[in-house]
């Protein structure tokens, strides 16, 4: 990771148990979803093959490649194993591997590990499947737009799923939304940027040795749209539903209530962000809500720019499109 | 060149080792429940927290300072709740030029700092005393679903292998990346990402195939899609008295912290 603060596991305490609380609703609610949908779809072969790949993930974690200064990246794999599997499988695999993060290694809490899952195994693969989905058929179907599609789902995956987490630590207030959020988008621009190269150089891969194994999702143009509804669906949940979940206050209200706004309007500490103001309860929600829609548009509208930009080349190469899955 | 990843159990014979892992996970979560639930002002109730986990450290056969030391890996993550420092509304308490620490601020920042320590010790002491098979099982006799713990005890179980096929991956790209003092080798960041994407890739088919290599494996022993324990132990009355004492004094702790000392 470049910047180890800005991490997505979330360690206990930084969320209030109202939300953290909520996140464990939503693992309950969407992992048992997927586990009906996977146990119709796979064979008994499914649980050695998605243990395996969970491992995988863990492992192919940490396979970094120097960046600059030091720092170094690598891959997180939501976006990966959801190309690779399919969401609902990829939603097991990285649930699984979120949760030997967190009770083997304390990479992450135990009460935070429900959106812990929800942002790294939830949205960043669903988010990521989806714009894989959209832009490949978008751009014809061709290998070049598989491509194209990874790098994007891959990147969009990984800044929903940092905006995601930006929005819970802001509605826990653990951190204001106005300094979390652009320094958890900014950092994962670039996080989802070394992402999108190693999703891609690991498809290239496979698709070189195993063609069989990358499925072809151009066949199901129908589900397409689907998938891009559920992705965008799951975006806009993440920005909508999560500032209005938390019934209680937050701290930063109330220390403002106990001390009243007035002399809030005149203390210094307040120069150093002239445009962050203390929101009242009622505008708190709308507040986060506005911000999010922002960064949503701000991330899809890029990733639309990139898909366009890299989607433009003649394709030469005739793909193998074996209706081989998994 | 071997990467680290190395096992929090330690073996023992300690009185939390022996403990059933059924209990040492419900009261592991209720003890991290309590200290996040804890009021932010209720100052005394932090050293008693810390109290219980040291105590139960001491049961567990382990040094209580180490612990705490353990204890501090979620640390630098509190630096993003450090605005906090500087945007709680409160009374100015350090004025550094440009910057304005408020009293409400740090204590805020203070008690997230606080709390992640203590859960995160909480967290290291099951992982420590509980051997990680024990835990899943523990997992799939608290209604967790089958099929994740099966997802999750495989993963375990070849956890240490695909490190070790990683780490071959890694050395092989090390040995074949030699360079000439201060001469610079290889290309950019991109194609370096690219390499590393090579290899991932390379690692996935080597974990499919293994998986492949598994299942087929199974099959030939007779596996027909179910896990199995020959002899799940049973809860026993003194392991649940033994459960029973910590999460009574949890309760009086989160009590007197809610009640008077957050007043």
């Amino acid at each position: 990771m470049f910047v180890p603060f800005l991490a997505m596991h979330i360690p206990d305490g930084f969320l209030s148990v109202p939300v953290a609380v909520l996140g464990w609703l939503l693992v309950i609610a969407l992992v048992g979803f997927a586990l009906r949908k996977t146990r119709g779809t796979l064979d008994d072969r499914q649980i050695p093959l998605m243990g395996i790949l969970a491992a995988f993930v863990f492992a192919a974690q940490m396979i970094n490649f120097p960046v600059a200064g030091g720092t170094s990246g690598h891959l997180l794999g939501g976006a990966l194993v959801a190309i690779l599997l399919g969401p609902w499988a990829a939603v097991l695999v990285m649930t699984a591997v979120i949760a030997v993060q967190g009770l083997l290694f304390q990479d992450g809490g135990l009460l935070a590990m429900g959106f812990n899952i929800v942002n790294m195994g939830i949205v960043s693969t669903f988010v990521g499947y989806a714009a894989y989905r959209w832009v490949h058929r978008t751009l014809g179907g061709t290998p070049r737009a598989q491509i194209a599609g990874a790098a994007v789902g891959a990147w969009l995956g990984v800044g929903i799923a940092a905006l995601a987490t930006a929005v819970e630590l802001a509605v826990s207030g653990t951190s204001p939304l106005g300094i979390v959020l652009p320094a958890m988008l900014g950092v994962h621009a670039i996080i989802g940027i070394g992402e999108a190269l190693i999703t891609v150089g690991a498809l290239a891969f496979i698709r070189q040795t195993r063609p069989d194994l990358i499925q072809a999702p151009a066949r199901a143009d129908a589900k397409g749209a689907g998938w891009i509804a559920v992705g965008l669906l799951i975006a806009l949940l993440v920005v909508l539903i999560s500032p209005l979940a938390d019934p209680n206050p937050d701290g930063l209200e109330r220390v403002a209530e106990d001390h009243g706004f007035a002399e809030l309007a005149q203390d210094p500490s307040y120069e150093i962000l002239p445009d962050y103001t203390v929101p009242f309860l009622e505008n708190e929600a709308l507040t986060t809500i506005a911000a999010g829609v922002i960064g949503v548009a701000v991330v899809a509208g890029i990733s639309y720019g990139v898909a366009r930009a890299t989607g433009r080349r003649p394709d030469s190469a005739a793909s193998d499109r074996a209706s081989h899955t998994l | 060149m071997t990467l680290p990843l190395q096992e929090r159990y330690q073996a023992g014979d300690s009185a939390l080792h022996r403990l059933d892992p059924r209990v040492k996970v419900v009261v592991t979560l209720l003890l991290v429940l309590a200290i996040v639930l804890t009021p932010e002002r209720a100052w005394p109730a932090y050293p008693l927290w810390w109290a219980m986990t040291g105590s139960l450290a001491i049961l567990g056969g382990l040094n209580p300072w180490r612990l705490a030391r353990m204890g501090g890996l979620a640390l630098p993550f509190a630096l993003a709740a450090a605005t906090l420092l500087f945007t709680t509304p409160g009374e100015p308490i350090i004025a550094v030029p440009g910057l304005t620490i408020t009293g409400a601020g740090l204590a805020r920042f203070i008690a997230i700092a606080l709390k992640s320590w203590l859960s995160a010790q909480a967290a290291l002491l099951l992982a420590i005393t509980t051997p990680f098979a024990d835990l899943t099982w523990a997992l799939g006799s608290l209604r967790v679903p089958g099929t994740l713990v099966a997802i999750i005890s495989f993963m375990y179980r070849y956890l240490f292998t695909l490190k070790e096929e990683a780490d071959r991956l890694i050395r092989a790209r090390a040995a074949r990346s030699g360079a000439l003092p201060g001469q610079r080798s290889g290309g950019n960041v991109i194609w370096r990402a690219r390499v590393a994407g090579g290899m991932v890739g390379n690692l996935f088919l080597r974990s499919y195939e293994r998986s492949e290599r598994v299942y087929a494996a199974m099959l030939a022993r007779g596996y027909d899609g179910r896990m199995r324990l020959l002899y799940p132990p049973p809860l026993t009355r003194s392991a649940v008295i033994q459960g029973a004492v910590p999460v009574l004094l949890m309760i009086l702790i989160s009590l007197l912290a809610v009640a008077w000392w957050s007043a």
